[in-house]
């Protein structure tokens, strides 16, 4: 009998269920990630699309019938979608993908967060205890997420974890290799002062060496004002910054208005897959992000 | 320790080829497995320690800002162990803290003992003389604190306590179910029940300074029925959102009363479906019913000749609740725009009977006691729109309406007279927010709630949370 069901036992660990691992993914980047690694052998769920503040999202009834189907939730963590994600997966019924269970995976984890606030208190602004968690534009943070995610996906789904590490390496090589072209294409960026609308570039800058010199926020998470602005403006003459920098989903009203003022051209950059029709992948994403800084230096 | 859980599943995998593996077989194997562990280990660790070198020399030679050459970023990815777990800022406080402060200024009718007209007061004629809304001047509202937390790996804890002038009371004290999976939620303690859509939200989720007279009318000045009980709920395997949910407890709260009994005073079942409409829409509606029962439930009422006179009523209510949501933003992002309607309507029934008193001996109709059948159907409903055209502006729009509806009051018909009347509301809202966790907001209403009064309301209302970041519910 005992034997009987060690068979069955090894019989089930040995055909594995046909279906797709499935995944959801709250931003669009890690659906992208998610995608380089899994091919065909994942189903992707995106919570958020790039024309969404990610902040603001609510734990919609949609949000929550996905995620008591999902295996794997990936998110970015860094307290980026504390408003939501956690109300979501608490309600979802789904034990797996609980926060400290093998299908929660959070990439601000395996990265080194900057910007972290020496002091916690939100006088400053809705600031995020762990650092800025806007991790996904420094490309070179995405090996080390890559590979973890690769190494969970693996172990959720072990008859496909070759597939996964090979999809990962594959992923890897290109990577590598387009983030040298990047970087040699961008050189004309380093140094370059820039505003911001809010700090939503600081690991593209941290990578390109382009220097921030005011975010249009007067806090994070405060609505840019007139008066706040003004004093940027009066800024401009003694530190002229080059552009103004602001996300698909930003408002472009404040950005507009100190472009005109100073004379300098207001760049909107997709932030994330599918912030504009060019970034349509994550190659897209810095394709199209350092060809409008370019464009937005000449 | 995903290198290991990876060797585990290769084992796994290597051993579906040797289901027929005698025990010699299996010795060895474990021996190499026993081998390739200590390997590992050793490797686990040195690498583990390579990597915080790593780390301690990164941390000194790259500040931030600092540009990094492309031949560095290619030495620095190679390493993916995680980094030990980011305290995130909730968790950084074990449990999670948050205090809601609420106040109001009004300038309305001075109405003692505000009732709804037709309506059976909830809380008997034992009114608290009023730290709720419906206080008049400056006053500050219950000060709420706010507890919750993970428990173990199977639970979660949470506590919410709403502080007033020497007075404590456990709003909410419940744990919940974090590993039964399978779409099944488990809830205990003292809660505001699943029923209906507001009924969960408490007073600084709210659109408007007060509740709908609706709520009101169904649970009195709390607008929210909470129970000391269970809960179980399952959401089902679909894409689209279809939520089961079931309660028993206590049903010590209005409409019914407390009872010395063993087993459960009250049960409630409903069913929520939502869902988006493209990317800019979504919704849910929910269908409620709620059962309670009452033993001496105690009102005031007017006797034929214009006499106060008691009543007790002796029964069951069935409160049945739909409710619809419906919210929309440009793209689905709410941040600088976005419109909410919600609407819900209910019907209760009382059937039981009613024994008219007069306990002042004021020589009412019921000087001997009279008991007869009671039996009450009434409905209402409400509807609200809030429109954010701003970041901090948002304006809205409610209409109330009540029914007193059918009252069957059998033989005491001849002794006691119930208002037939439909008690109406309108308000009007805009308020200022200068970020998720303060907001202001100035509203007018015309209440004619009561039968011959129409009040005109001012208020203005502020609603600060400081601690632990809130969450966003649909």
């Amino acid at each position: 009998m005992i034997r009987l069901m060690m068979s069955l036992l090894l019989a089930a660990l040995c055909f594995p269920a046909t279906a797709a691992l499935q995944v959801f993914a709250t931003t669009p980047e890690w659906a992208a990630l998610v995608r380089e690694i899994g091919g065909d052998k994942v189903s992707i769920y995106t919570a958020t699309t790039a024309l969404q503040d990610i902040h603001r999202i609510t734990a919609k009834p949609s949000l929550l019938a996905q995620a008591r189907r999902a295996q794997l939730v990936v998110a970015t963590g860094a307290d980026l979608e504390i408003g939501w994600l956690p109300l979501v997966i608490r309600d979802s019924g789904n034990a797996e993908i609980q926060s400290g269970r093998p299908g929660y995976f959070e990439a601000a984890r395996y990265v080194t967060l900057l910007d972290v606030p020496v002091v916690l208190d939100r006088t400053h602004g809705d600031v995020h205890a762990a650092g800025n968690p806007h991790i996904q534009l420094d490309p070179r943070n995405l090996f080390r997420i890559g590979e973890a995610l690769a190494a969970r996906m693996g172990e959720l789904d072990p008859p496909n974890a070759a597939a996964y590490q090979a999809g990962y390496k594959a992923f890897a090589d290109k990577w590598r290799a387009a983030i040298a072209r990047w970087e040699k294409e961008a050189a004309p960026l380093r140094g370059v002062p820039v505003l911001v609308h809010h700090a939503s570039f600081f690991y593209l800058s941290h990578w390109l060496g382009m220097k921030e010199t005011g975010t249009l926020e007067p806090k994070p998470g405060v609505e840019p004002t007139s008066g706040h602005l003004g004093n940027l403006l009066a800024r401009q003459q003694n530190v002229p910054a080059k552009m103004v920098l602001r996300t698909a989903y930003q408002s472009d009203g404040p950005s507009l208005w100190i472009a005109g003022k100073a004379g300098i051209p207001a760049i909107m950059l997709p932030f994330t897959v599918g912030g504009t029709p060019e970034a349509g992948d994550l190659y897209g994403l810095f394709d199209d992000t350092i060809r409008r800084l370019l464009k937005g230096l000449n | 320790m995903l290198h290991k859980s990876l060797v585990v599943a290769a084992l796994l995998a290597a051993s579906c080829g040797a289901q027929a593996a005698s025990d010699a077989d299996l010795a060895a194997i474990r021996s190499q497995i026993d081998e390739m562990k200590k390997s590992y280990e050793q490797r686990i660790a040195a690498l583990e320690q390579k990597l915080a070198q790593a780390e301690a020399a990164g941390k000194t030679n790259a500040p931030a800002g600092a540009p990094v050459s492309a031949s560095a970023s290619g030495a620095a990815v190679q390493s993916a162990g995680a980094r030990p777990s980011l305290a995130s800022s909730a968790a950084a406080f074990n449990p999670e803290v948050s205090l809601i402060l609420q106040g109001q200024y009004a300038q309305m009718q001075n109405v003692p003992n505000r009732t709804i007209t037709g309506f059976w007061p909830a809380g008997g004629h034992d009114h608290d003389g009023g730290k709720g809304v419906t206080t008049r001047g400056f006053s500050l509202n219950h000060t709420e604190l706010v507890f919750s937390g993970g428990i173990d790996p199977y639970w979660r804890g949470q506590a919410i306590f709403a502080v007033q002038d020497e007075s404590v009371e456990v709003e909410e004290a419940w744990f919940q179910s974090l590993a039964i999976g399978h779409g099944v939620g488990l809830k205990g303690g003292r809660y505001r029940s699943g029923i209906g859509y507001l009924n969960e939200q408490h007073p600084h989720q709210w659109d408007f300074v007060n509740a709908p007279l609706m709520y009101n009318a169904l649970f009195g000045q709390e607008a929210s029925y909470r129970e000391d009980g269970l809960q179980l709920k399952w959401l089902a395997p679909t894409p689209v959102f279809v939520e089961f949910g079931a309660e028993v407890g206590r049903g010590a709260n209005f409409p019914g009363t407390d009872s010395n009994k063993n087993g459960a005073g009250s049960w409630a079942a409903y069913v929520h479906v939502g869902d988006d409409v493209g990317v800019s829409n979504s919704w849910r509606a929910g269908v409620s019913y709620l059962k309670t029962s009452s033993g001496d439930r105690e009102a005031e009422f007017v006797d034929i000749n214009g006499l106060q006179a008691q009543g007790l009523f002796n029964g069951d209510t069935s409160t049945w609740i739909a409710d619809f949501v419906w919210k929309w933003a440009p793209d689905g992002n709410p941040k600088y725009q976005n419109f909410k309607f919600q609407s819900e309507y209910f019907v209760r029934k009382d059937k039981g009977d009613l024994t008219c008193m007069d306990e002042e001996g004021v020589g009412n109709a019921c000087a001997t006691s009279v008991t007869s059948d009671y039996d009450v159907r009434q409905s209402g409903w409400y509807a609200q729109g809030v429109y954010q055209f701003t970041p901090e502006w948002r304006a809205g729009l409610r209409y109330d309406q009540l029914d007193s509806g059918r009252q069957n009051l059998g033989a005491n018909a001849a002794n006691l007279t119930v208002a037939d009347y439909k008690p109406k509301r309108a308000s009007a809202m805009v308020d200022y927010s200068w970020s998720e966790f303060s907001r202001v907001r100035l509203q007018y209403a015309q209440d004619k709630s009561m039968a011959g009064i129409t009040d005109n309301q001012w208020m203005v209302q502020y609603i600060m949370s400081l601690g632990a970041h809130g969450a966003h519910k649909f």
